[in-house]
């Protein structure tokens, strides 16, 4: 069956705001299918309320709605776009449960909007774990025991029966969110509480624990002919029990037999089948008991996921691109596959490599999280790596993590004993952990003993280890650089130059001996191509991989290339943004006949799409795999500046390799960076900046602090998102957070600013070319400075900064580009306190604003500032003037407190968010009502709201609270905020404090009756009534603001929210009208 | 870690890879074809059709979950040389009752492993499966190519001859539940007898036969047509097998002779001797079919198969009479993949509808071949 002509526009709904559990994978599946439905003449309508996203791109779909994902929303855009299909399978759990909602509301009904991919009966067999269960029972297929319960008197009851320990499954939410592992009743009724409201049906699955089996998940697509295919097999490092979305996870499975994988494939077949699932992808995962081989059915996902842009990228099997064509009727034997050109996609893509993702996580950010690992999922970001072997496989990709280790290196020296017992309990540390318990004795049968972990990886493993002290004794009788034999054993077992310096030279430091030791006895690596057939068909796209091998199949062309480095695995601080900047260079030096090499190790993203660039090199970002590349393609220069911290860490040893680097100099990058040299550019410029010195000691430290005077507000230099950063008060809080910074960047120094009370900040993004800069877009935040620039809500234009402020910022951006020579995009961020802009730092490279800047002016700054690198300047490009910007564009940041119970919520210096939503609208309340809507936070227009603010904010609560209470909120409050307001004749009601002993406060966010908190942190002590507060507050899904500006902010929203309904417009709609 | 002894496995065009030896230890010639299979060692090792073969896995890890008795497709192994990236150090399988490496050293077979098997797999599809020959006894690489050069090839070679059993045998055993250990399927209705000639059966196409409610009498290759219809069957199955189709005269002559007087189903080269059989030709592919990815499409339904294959050579599609028509055909290349004779009660595949290693896509086959025989039952 060839392309549906019965439709004609398809609506396409992406998957919102990067959250833990579902992230950039999105942006990939979506690009691709937005991209392939256009490439069949649809008119593809997209909504999506990330800014950050490819996806989002104007030119990537017919009409771009950068709005609120919620049924009201959408149900507008229908009405006023008319699609005649919905493809809800790209865009997550969100999409999916969005189309659930909109079907339920009957919108899909009223305006015949038929849902392709995946229909409403399909999706709800799929996420009810009960209907699931049962349509299981009724095909034979095995499932662990279990019971449904939508009250927590029924999960009790469930958990005595299957016994404890049991698996909490909440039905419809994403990434385990409100699931876990309960050992005892009393955890079972915390859980299940949790459960069934993460919930959106409030109901969860109780289960019998299958806790140490093997996990497996089979990433598979059917057509409308029932065509089935497996695409990639996955076996969980982590056994049962740790969310594959935490797990280490390996391409293809390793330990099962034809017959285990057999049965499970035809499980899985069948599974798709009886769910229904007519055309597209699905994740299947079972549980595998490794004593008699017993499987069960864990859960199926139907639509593409996190696991299918991994198997994707693993296989070279483009799943979310296939999975569109298939929704639009063609079948899969009708699809060519594009790798090997003659054959078609109705295969079973085969490897002769091993892939391995690892996850990253960031729990140095939420002091107080339990960082182990259990069925709901905590990590922010991944990487992947793929070797011949799975020892090489894993150690580039545990030394693409840029986590510190280079591989499979060593930690504390602990005895064995102690590690036995730490890795019983799954955490980020455990690889590494078990590396130890190896080199401190262990055999693999006590670690399986302790773990579960398949005795095969474990004993991959030992063959690192043992390898580790070979070369440590080869090196005590002999010199193993000098050794090719044995240089190359190493390198075929993943260990990277820095391992090897380790252990031969006795620091990793010396890297680049090992590397001369290395070219000089030609143990250089080849490069193998992706080819989704194991060398059986010729491959016809460059997706390459290094390896120790024999024989190299990179066939480098002779063009005029360009090698952009990506920005490795997303983590808080370094995300999505940066990936976006990345593929607008290739796209747009592809577009002036570059050839473009991409270099990254990120699966979940559209830069390492093999359509992206013209060369895709899927490798780690370190200086020796970059330079091998490099050494390879000889590129004639390399883009730095996009791809965050990761590639600009590398900017020094790279140009002491003479590698030419394009766009700003290495050394104008350490000058911004660099404080001491920086305050002396800003010196000469008479540029104010906040008092401020640096420190490598803690007396150091010390001295500095009491000089400038506090509050000061200490971190380390170069890290980002503000990692290790506080706002400190006096001598003893600076001891504390003084050691945690020089910990965590010990070969940097600490840098200690005066911190700016009440000051507000602003940020500029702009591009220069050497003779000219070009301001793109001015941001206010709402939130003071002092709440990190990624954490805050953002505004532009500018909605509270006088004339005269802005001139001043923009005079001192043209200065400071001008004085850095910056060739492409830069970043500089301001304060102004008491009619002074200082300037708190200037990044000469892309910043996490730029695709927003990007989308709200219509500018594609990215590629402009891609070609400047190439040599283009502004008046070529014709962007010489700051775009003028049509209505309010307002950015809101999305945290992950609810993935971990017990962090204060409140924001601070130090970055936590893991994404972000855009609103647009002629008026900033309506602006800043779809930013916070599109957030998840739905600002009521009625009912209760309860202010408890700090004594300096008790002056500025006043006009917040009078206009709160002159539009009909009843107003809430604890003692003393309640006194204040009723000294200006508001009533307020008292409520009391936990600390007077009271429950009631936390009582009436649990019971919803408050509609609203304001409550700003007082001091920074450890339990505070405030914090209590505000978690209970973000728990139970209370609107909550933190600080005065915030809070002002939403008072404007509420009211315009009042007045007049929203409205929603396409990016395509506003740009157009604006021209 | 055990000190390891270099082995050479080199082709008869000059190209000559270096690893290191598991298993036995020794020399012995081979055609050298690759399997692109991620799993299902221990069925490939003892597929009869691989005589005569040297077989590289183009999946790196091999031996990861030992050898499991159960999996095997006849009572040894048949591949004359096992040619991997990495030998697993570890076996990790509760129903693996022995490691990979000492399976080959009992049986007598060379493996090599260290071999970049990506290169190599990369040379026979440019080149073509080329002779080749492994040794762990000789050293000097130009002496190792000569050997293959001087050994014999495949064309026109009968191996059948060298795999097929000495005398009949009846077979009653259907596939089991290892989970259980109990029979997958109960068959219904009546018990039909079926005649199978042993090319080199895989034992689970006996298996599936069973499952279907045969009872199966394995006669061996040469056995004239006359003396199976004298064992009065429902129907007779062509089973797969080693080497040239087109040099197994007597067995084209007795399917000829076959051919009309009783159902007939073949799988692989049974399909290539009923394509002979009829009147077409056969040829040798560059580098065969051999992994459990290739899609197949069925073309009455228009369905797509996921199937396990493992041939050399292939039925023509020109070459065939209008007596036959093609059934089903290879998406990857077009190749012919099933046929079925317009007239006579009797069709074929040329892939492996019983798998193992492989997905069990085709396994509807077996139901069409009970059909039909049901069909020109004489009613009793
Ligand atoms: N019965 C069980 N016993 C042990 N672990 C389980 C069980 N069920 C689920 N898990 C673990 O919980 C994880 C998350 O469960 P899953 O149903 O996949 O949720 P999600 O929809 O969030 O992916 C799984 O990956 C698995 O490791
Ligand atoms: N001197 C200061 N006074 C007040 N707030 C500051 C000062 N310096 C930085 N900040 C706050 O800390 C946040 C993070 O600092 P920044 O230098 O942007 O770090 P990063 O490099 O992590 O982005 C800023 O967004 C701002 O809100
Ligand atoms: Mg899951
Ligand atoms: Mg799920």
């Amino acid at each position: 069956m060839p392309k549906r002509t019965d439709i004609h526009t398809i609506l396409v709904l992406g998957s919102g705001p990067i959250v833990i559990g579902q992230a950039a994978e999105f942006d990939y599946s979506g690009a691709q299918a937005c991209k392939a439905l256009r490439a069949d003449g649809y008119r593809v309508v997209l909504v999506n309320s990330n800014p950050a996203t490819i996806m989002t791109d104007p030119e990537l779909a017919d009409q771009t709605y950068i709005e609120p994902l919620t049924v009201d929303v959408v149900t507008q855009i229908i009405d006023q776009e008319r699609p005649d299909a919905l493809l809800p399978t790209v865009g997550g759990q969100t999409a999916l449960n969005l189309a659930v909602d909109l079907a339920e509301a009957g919108v899909l009904e009223k305006y015949s909007v038929e849902l392709i991919g995946a229909s409403v009966p399909v999706v709800r067999l799929a996420e009810d774990r009960l209907l699931f269960r049962e349509a299981m029972q009724e095909i034979g297929v095995a499932t662990p025991k279990s019971g449904l319960a939508s009250t927590l008197e029924e999960a009790l009851a469930i958990g005595d029966e299957v016994g404890y320990p049991v698996i909490v499954r909440p039905s419809f939410t994403l990434g385990g969110r409100g699931g876990g592992i309960a050992y005892s009743k009393p955890e079972l009724e915390a859980l299940a509480d949790r459960a069934l409201r993460a919930s959106p049906v409030h109901q969860t699955l109780i289960e019998e624990s299958v806790l140490g089996w093997k996990e497996f998940e089979l990433e598979v697509m059917r057509d409308k002919a029932d065509n089935f295919v497996v695409v990639c097999s996955i076996e969980n490092f982590d056994p049962m029990g740790v969310h594959t979305g935490d797990s280490i996870t390996v391409a293809p499975i390793q330990t099962l037999t034809d017959r285990e994988y057999q049965t499970m494939r035809d499980m899985a077949r069948r599974i798709i089948r009886r769910v229904g699932v007519e055309t597209g992808g699905s994740n299947i995962q079972f549980a595998v008991n490794p004593k008699d081989g017993r499987q069960v059915v864990i859960e199926m996902n139907p639509r593409v996921s996190r696991s299918s842009a991994l198997a994707s990228k693993a296989t070279g099997f483009p799943i979310a691109k296939i999975a569109a064509r298939l929704a639009v009727g063609y079948h899969l034997d009708e699809i060519r596959n594009d790798i090997t050109r003659e054959t078609p996609a109705s295969f079973e893509p085969t490897i002769d490599y091993v892939v391995t993702k690892i996850p990253r996580w960031d729990f140095a950010k939420f002091p107080g999280a339990d960082p182990t690992l259990t069925t709901s999922m905590k990590s922010v970001g991944e990487v992947m790596a793929m070797g011949r072997t799975f020892k090489e496989s894993l150690q580039k990709a545990l030394r693409s993590l840029e986590i510190g280790a280079d591989g499979l290196t060593p930690g504390p020296l602990r005895d064995c004993d102690a590690l036995l017992k730490l890795i019983e309990t799954p955490t980020p540390e455990r690889m590494f952990q078990i590396g130890d318990a190896l080199r401190a004795g262990a055999s693999t049968a006590e670690i399986h003993a302790h773990t579960s972990i398949d005795p095969w990886f474990l004993g991959q493993l030992a063959e690192i280890v043992a390898f580790e002290s070979e070369l440590a004794r080869a090196s005590q009788v002999g010199d193993p650089l000098a050794d090719r034999a044995l240089l190359r054993r190493a390198k075929r077992m993943g260990f990277s130059d820095r391992q090897i310096a380790r252990i031969v030279l006795g620091d990793a430091r010396r890297e680049m001996d090992v590397r001369a030791a290395r070219l000089a006895l030609g143990v250089t690596p080849v490069y193998e191509r992706v080819d989704t057939c194991a060398a059986e068909f010729e491959a016809y796209t460059p997706y390459l991989y290094s390896t120790y091998e024999t024989h190299d199949e990179a066939e480098p062309t002779t063009r005029q290339k360009i090698m952009i480095l990506g920005s490795g695995p997303n983590r808080i601080g370094q995300g999505i943004e940066f990936d976006y900047c990345c593929c607008h260079a290739a796209f747009s030096l592809r577009d002036l006949g570059y050839e473009t090499i991409m270099v990254n190790c990120n699966p979940e993203t559209v830069s390492t799409d093999y359509d992206t660039s013209d060369r895709l090199y899927f490798e780690p970002i370190t200086a020796e795999d970059v330079l091998n590349i490099v050494e390879r393609e000889k590129p004639m220069g390399v883009i730095l500046q996009l791809g965050g911290q990761t590639p600009l860490k590398l900017a020094l040893p790279l140009q002491a390799a003479g590698v030419p680097i394009l766009g700003t100099s290495p050394d104008a990058i350490d000058l911004a960076e660099d404080r001491e040299r920086f305050g002396r550019l800003l010196e000469r410029l008479g540029i104010p900046q906040p008092p401020n010195g640096t420190a490598r000691s803690l007396a150091e430290a010390r001295h500095v602090a009491r000089a400038i005077g506090y509050p000061v507000l200490v971190r380390p230099s170069y890290v980002l998102g503000g990692r290790a950063m506080a706002i400190v008060y006096d001598d003893a809080e600076l001891e504390q957070f003084g050691r945690e910074a020089l910990s965590v960047a010990p070969d940097h120094p600490l840098l200690i600013d005066r911190f700016l009370d009440d000051a507000y900040e602003v940020d500029v993004d702009a591009v220069a070319d050497g003779e000219r800069v070009v301001i793109g877009g001015i941001l206010e935040h709402i939130e003071a400075a002092g709440i990190h620039s990624g954490d805050s809500a953002a505004v532009l234009p500018p909605y509270k900064v006088s004339a005269y402020h802005l001139s001043i910022m923009r005079e001192y951006t043209e200065a400071l580009g001008l004085a850095l020579g910056v060739r492409g995009l830069m970043n500089v961020q301001f304060a102004i306190q008491d009619d002074i802009v200082y300037v708190l730092e200037v990044n000469p490279r892309a910043s996490r604003t730029v695709p927003f800047v990007s989308k709200a002016t219509g500018v594609p700054l990215a590629k402009i500032a891609s070609h400047i690198m190439v040599g283009k300047t502004l008046a070529e490009i014709g962007f010489v003037e700051e775009p003028a910007v049509d209505g309010f564009f307002v950015k809101e940041a999305v945290l992950p407190f609810e993935r971990f119970p017990g962090v204060d919520p409140a924001l601070g210096p130090e970055m936590r968010s893991t994404g972000e939503v855009m609103g647009h609208a002629s008026r900033f309340g309506h602006a800043f009502a779809k930013a916070e809507i599109a957030a998840g936070d739905h600002l009521p227009t009625s009912g209760k709201a309860l202010i408890s603010v700090n004594d300096y904010d008790k002056s500025n609560i006043l006009k917040i609270a009078r206009d709160l209470h002159s539009m009909g909120f009843d107003l809430l409050a604890t003692a003393g905020t309640a006194e204040w307001l009723r000294r200006v004749g508001l009533p307020a009601d008292v409520i009391p404090k936990v600390s007077d002993g009271s429950q009631a406060i936390l009582d009436a966010m649990r019971t919803h009756q408050v509609d609203l908190v304001i409550n700003t942190p007082l001091g920074r002590s450890a339990i505070s009534d405030g914090r209590l507060m505000r978690m209970t507050a973000r728990q139970h899904g209370v609107p909550l603001f933190t600080t005065l500006s915030a809070a002002a902010a939403a008072v404007n929203a509420i009211r315009a929210l009042k007045s007049k309904q929203l409205r929603v417009r396409s990016l395509q709609t506003h740009h157009a009208t604006e021209a | 870690m055990l000190e390891r002894i270099p082995a050479l496995l080199a082709l008869e065009d000059g190209a000559v890879f270096e690893g290191v030896a598991f298993g036995a230890v020794g020399e012995r010639p081979g055609e050298v074809v690759f399997n692109t299979g991620l799993m299902g060692y221990s069925e490939i090792l003892t597929d009869p059709s691989y005589k005569g073969q040297i077989v590289v896995m183009t999946y790196p890890h091999i031996g990861n979950y030992g050898i499991s008795p159960s999996d095997f497709e006849s009572w040894e192994p048949h591949v004359e040389g096992f040619v991997v990236r990495e030998l697993s150090g570890v076996t990790s399988n509760w129903r693996s009752q022995v490691d990979l490496e000492d399976f080959l050293r009992q049986h007598n077979i060379i493996g090599v492993s260290e071999i970049d098997t990506r290169a190599l797999t990369r040379h026979i599809r440019l080149h073509g499966a080329l002779r080749g020959y492994i040794s762990t006894a000789d050293t000097n690489p130009d002496d190792v190519v000569d050997k293959a050069r001087a050994s014999q090839g495949m064309l026109g070679r009968d191996l059948v001859q060298v795999v097929t059993a000495n005398a009949p045998f009846t077979w009653e055993e259907g596939t089991q539940d290892w989970e259980t250990g109990r029979p997958m399927r109960q068959p219904d209705g009546p018990t039909l007898h079926v005649v199978a000639y042993d090319y080199g059966i895989k034992h689970n196409l006996l298996r599936e036969l069973c499952d279907r409610g045969c009872r199966i009498t394995v006669v061996p290759a040469t056995t004239p047509a006359s003396e199976v219809l004298t064992l009065n069957p429902d129907g007779v199955f062509l089973s797969n097998g080693p080497g040239d189709p087109a040099a197994l005269e007597y067995a084209v002559a007795n399917v000829r002779r076959l051919l009309g007087r009783t159902p007939m189903f073949g799988v692989c080269l049974g399909h290539q001797l009923m394509g002979l059989a009829v009147g077409g030709s056969t040829y040798k592919l560059k580098f065969g079919h051999h992994g459990v990815n290739h899609p197949v499409k069925n073309l009455a339904t228009g369905q797509v198969e996921i199937t396990s294959q493992n041939h050399g050579f292939a039925v023509a599609a020109d070459s065939l009479p209008p007596s036959v028509e093609v059934t089903h055909v290879n998406l990857n290349d077009g190749t012919v993949e099933g046929l079925r004779h317009r007239e006579a009660a009797a069709f074929s595949v040329q892939y492996h509808p019983e798998a193992a290693p492989g997905p069990h896509d085709a396994q509807y086959l077996f139901d069409e071949f009970r059909a039909l025989m049901l069909d020109k039952r004489e009613p009793a």
